[in-house]
C-alpha cells in the first residue's frame, strides 16, 4: 500500500508547496510512490488518514496551535517544509519590534480585530521528525527527503557550510568581490544558488549545528566588516533563533 | 425550490491561502453572503521598517510564492523611483522577460491545475494524469518552460535572486537566450492547443457590470509601470494610487477591502484585457476572439479565459525580447550606486492577479522608513462578494450543492492569492 501523505500550511507564501508541484515536472512518478490525501492548494479532496504530514509555514497565532497539534496526533511523521516551518523564517522579523507597534502600523485602530503573536517554527509547538530547509525548499532535496522517508531512513540534510558547495561551483567568493555573505555559517544543500546568481547568502537554510565562528570573524576582519552586519543579515530568516539564544 | 440555504465552505480549495465562503438565505432572501479571509495577518510593511532598502525586494518577494517576481519588481520600482535610479535598456528587457515568465507560470498553474479540474468533474489535476495525460503533460511542459525562463534571468522563480535595485547581479548568456527562444517557439503549439482546449469549456454564464482597473500604456500592453486606468473613467499617476484604492478594514477579513467609483472594482487579467485589448499581440487578440472574450466582458468567470489570452501574449512578447537581446548582445553593466539621498517612491505592476502597488519611504542612510503594499486580491475581495450577492439569487433554485460549486468556481476564477492579501494596509506617510 502506498503511504498516505498530506500537505498543510500555516503562515507562509505557499512557495514551498508550489515547489512540490513543480517537482512533478521532472518526477511525475512521485505520484506512483505516494498517495496524496490532502493538499488544499492543489486539490479538493480532504482525507484525514495520512501517515506523513508536510507542514509549510510558521505559527503566528494561538488559534493555529490546535490545528497543528491535531496534525501531529494523526501523522506518524511530521516534516517541516521550508524556512517558515523550520526556522520561523521571514515571519519572525516582526518579532524584533514590539508586537502592538507592528499590529497598529498595519491595521491602525482596528488592530485588535486580528489576532497574532510572535512568529515561531512549528517545532516550538509540536515534535518535528524531519525538516527540509530553505526559502524556498530545493526541488531535488525535497525528492531526496521523500525517498529517505519512504525507505525509513534519516533524511540526508547536509550539516556543513555553504562555502563547500560554493567552492565546488568555482564561484568567486562574495567577500572577494566586495560583497557580503552568510555562507561560512549557513547550512549547505541549495547548491549555493544565491552566490551563483551574484548575491550573498541570506541564511535561509539556518545555521549549521557547529558553525566556526572564529573563522567567520577572521573573514569579516580581513574585509573590514563587523559582527553586527552578520547579526543584522541573520535576522532575515533566523530572528527567532537569535532571540531564543538571547533569553 | 430551495428557500433556506446555509453554505459554509471552510478553507476553499485550489486557491492560494485560506478563505471561507459563508452564505445564508431565509425564505429565499439573502441574509448573509461573505468571503471570509482567515489567513493569518502577516505584517510585511511593519517588517520592512528599519531594514536596508537592498533587502526590500528579497523580503517582499516572500509575500507570495506564485507572484514572487511581481512583488520583487514592484518593490524594486518603488525603491528605484525613490532613489532616482535609471534603468538601462538591457535591464528593462530582462525585467520584462522574467515578468512574462511569471505571467505564464502563474496562469498555467491557475488555468490548468486549479480551474480545469472543475470542468472535468474531478477534485484535482492528479486524476487527469490518468484520464487526460496529454493535458497534464502539456501543463507541466508549459510550467517547466516558464519556470526555466524565470530561472534563466533571476536564478529561480520563487524567489528571484539576481534582480536588484538598478539592474541584475547575474546575466544570461546569448547562447542561453537562443536556447530559450527555441523553446518559446516550440511552445506556440502548446499555446494553440491550450486555446483549443479552453474554448470548449462551458463557462458559467453570469454577467455583472463593475468597474475594471488596470495599468495602461499607449505603446504596449502594460505590465510594469503605466497609468492607472479605469473603465468608469479616470486616469491616475501611480503616485496617486490611494485615490483609487481607498482601503478600509472589514471585521471578517484580515485583508482590507477597496473601492473607487462604485462599491467595488475588479483587477486582474480580465480587467487588463478589458482595458488594453488594443495593445495585445495579434496572436493573443486571435485567442481572445476564439475564446469568445470581447472587451468589455462583464463575466468574472472569463478571467480564466483572459489568462489564456495573456499566456499567448507573453510567449510572443518573450520571443521578441529574446530576439532583441540576441541581436544587441548581453553587456555587463555598472551597478547602481546609492548617493546618500533617500526619498519616496511608488512601484506599480500588473502581476498575474492584477494591479500591485509598493510604496516606500527611504532615509538618507538607505533604510526603509515607511512601507505600504496594496495587493490585487485585496482589491478584488469586495467585488467577489458583490458578485456572490448578485449570483446567489439567480441560482438559488438549483440546490445547495450546485450553488456551492458555482460560488467556489467564482472565487477560484478570480485566482485569489490570499496569503498575499492578508496584510494590506493604509499607512499614512507623515
Amino acid at each position: 500500500m502506498k503511504p498516505k501523505v498530506a500537505f498543510f500550511d500555516f503562515t507562509s507564501c505557499e512557495g514551498c508547496q508550489l515547489t512540490v508541484v513543480d517537482s512533478l515536472q521532472t518526477h511525475l512518478d512521485l505520484l506512483d510512490a505516494v498517495e496524496i490525501v490532502q493538499f488544499r492548494e492543489a486539490m479538493s479532496e480532504r482525507g484525514e488518514d495520512y501517515a506523513v504530514a508536510f507542514v509549510e509555514g510558521s505559527i503566528t497565532r494561538e488559534s493555529d496551535e490546535a490545528r497543528l497539534k491535531k496534525i501531529r496526533e494523526q501523522a506518524a511523521l511530521v516534516v517541516a517544509l521550508g524556512a517558515c516551518a523550520h526556522l520561523g523564517g521571514v515571519n519572525a522579523i516582526k518579532n524584533l519590534a514590539p508586537l502592538d507597534d507592528v499590529r497598529k502600523y498595519v491595521y491602525g485602530d482596528k488592530y485588535e480585530w486580528y489576532a497574532t503573536y510572535a512568529a515561531r517554527p512549528i517545532s516550538a509547538v509540536v515534535k518535528v521528525d524531519a525538516f527540509i530547509p530553505g526559502c524556498p525548499i530545493d526541488r531535488e532535496e525535497f525528492i531526496r527527503v521523500v525517498q529517505a522517508v519512504l525507505l525509513g531512513k534519516k533524511p540526508p540534510i547536509p550539516d556543513y557550510p555553504l562555502c563547500v558547495e560554493c567552492k565546488l561551483k568555482e564561484n568567486i567568493c562574495m567577500f572577494h568581490k566586495g560583497g557580503f555573505c552568510l555562507g561560512p555559517v549557513t547550512r549547505a544543500g541549495c547548491g549555493a544558488i544565491c552566490p551563483t546568481f551574484g548575491d550573498g547568502c541570506e541564511g535561509c537554510r539556518g545555521a549549521i549545528s557547529n558553525p566556526n565562528q572564529d573563522a567567520m570573524k577572521d573573514v569579516l576582519k580581513e574585509h573590514g566588516l563587523t559582527v553586527d552586519q552578520v547579526m543584522t543579515r541573520m535576522t532575515m530568516f533566523n530572528a527567532y533563533q537569535m532571540q531564543e539564544q538571547k533569553t | 425550490m430551495t428557500q433556506n440555504l446555509h453554505i459554509d465552505v471552510h478553507h476553499v480549495t485550489r486557491v492560494e491561502g485560506h478563505g471561507n465562503i459563508v452564505v445564508n438565505t431565509k425564505n429565499g432572501v439573502l441574509e448573509e453572503c461573505r468571503l471570509e479571509i482567515v489567513e493569518t495577518p502577516r505584517f510585511f510593511e511593519a517588517m520592512l521598517r528599519g531594514r536596508p532598502y537592498t533587502e526590500a525586494s528579497h523580503i517582499t518577494s516572500r509575500i507570495c510564492g506564485i507572484c514572487a517576481v511581481g512583488h520583487a519588481t514592484a518593490s524594486l520600482r518603488a525603491s528605484e523611483n525613490a532613489l532616482g535610479a535609471e534603468l538601462s535598456e538591457q535591464t528593462w528587457l530582462l525585467r520584462k522577460l522574467i515578468f512574462f515568465g511569471e505571467i505564464i507560470d502563474s496562469h498555467v498553474l491557475h488555468t490548468y491545475m486549479l480551474v480545469a479540474p472543475d470542468f472535468f468533474n474531478v477534485g484535482s489535476v492528479i486524476p487527469l494524469a490518468g484520464t487526460a495525460p496529454e493535458v497534464v503533460l502539456r501543463a507541466l511542459r508549459i510550467k517547466k518552460l516558464s519556470g526555466d525562463l524565470c530561472a534563466l534571468i533571476g536564478g529561480r522563480h520563487t524567489h528571484p535572486i539576481a534582480m536588484n535595485v538598478g539592474g541584475f547581479t547575474h546575466l544570461p548568456t546569448v547562447d542561453e537566450l537562443k536556447a530559450m527562444r527555441a523553446r518559446l517557439i516550440d511552445a506556440r503549439k502548446d499555446m494553440d492547443e491550450t486555446v483549443a482546449l479552453f474554448k470548449t469549456l462551458p463557462w458559467p454564464q453570469f454577467n455583472r457590470p463593475t468597474e475594471y482597473v488596470a495599468l495602461s500604456k499607449t505603446d504596449e500592453y502594460a505590465f510594469i509601470d503605466g497609468t492607472v486606468t479605469t473603465t468608469d473613467g479616470g486616469k491616475y499617476h501611480p503616485n496617486d494610487y490611494r485615490k483609487v484604492t481607498n482601503e478600509r478594514c472589514v471585521p471578517h477579513s484580515t485583508a482590507k477591502h477597496t473601492a473607487h467609483k462604485r462599491e467595488s472594482y475588479m483587477v486582474g487579467a480580465l480587467a487588463r484585457v478589458n482595458i488594453n485589448y488594443a495593445q495585445l499581440h495579434p496572436r493573443a487578440q486571435e485567442a481572445a476572439d476564439a475564446l469568445g472574450l470581447q472587451a468589455v466582458c462583464t463575466n468574472p468567470y472569463m478571467n480564466t479565459a483572459a489568462q489564456v489570452v495573456e499566456m499567448v501574449h507573453s510567449v510572443e512578447e518573450s520571443i521578441k525580447i529574446c530576439d532583441t537581446l540576441i541581436a544587441r548582445g548581453i553587456k555587463k553593466e555598472e551597478p547602481f550606486k546609492f548617493k546618500g539621498k533617500g526619498g519616496t517612491g511608488v512601484g506599480a505592476c500588473e502581476v498575474p492577479r492584477g494591479i500591485l502597488f509598493h510604496n516606500y519611504e527611504i532615509s538618507d542612510d538607505g533604510k526603509i522608513v515607511n512601507a505600504n503594499c496594496i495587493i490585487p486580491t485585496g482589491q478584488n475581495l469586495a467585488n467577489i462578494e458583490a458578485d456572490m450577492r448578485a449570483l446567489v439569487p439567480q441560482i438559488l433554485d438549483q440546490g445547495p450543492e450546485k450553488v456551492t460549486m458555482a460560488l467556489e468556481m467564482l472565487v477560484r476564477a478570480y485566482d485569489p492569492c490570499i496569503s498575499c492579501s492578508a496584510h494590506s494596509l493604509n499607512v499614512k506617510f507623515v
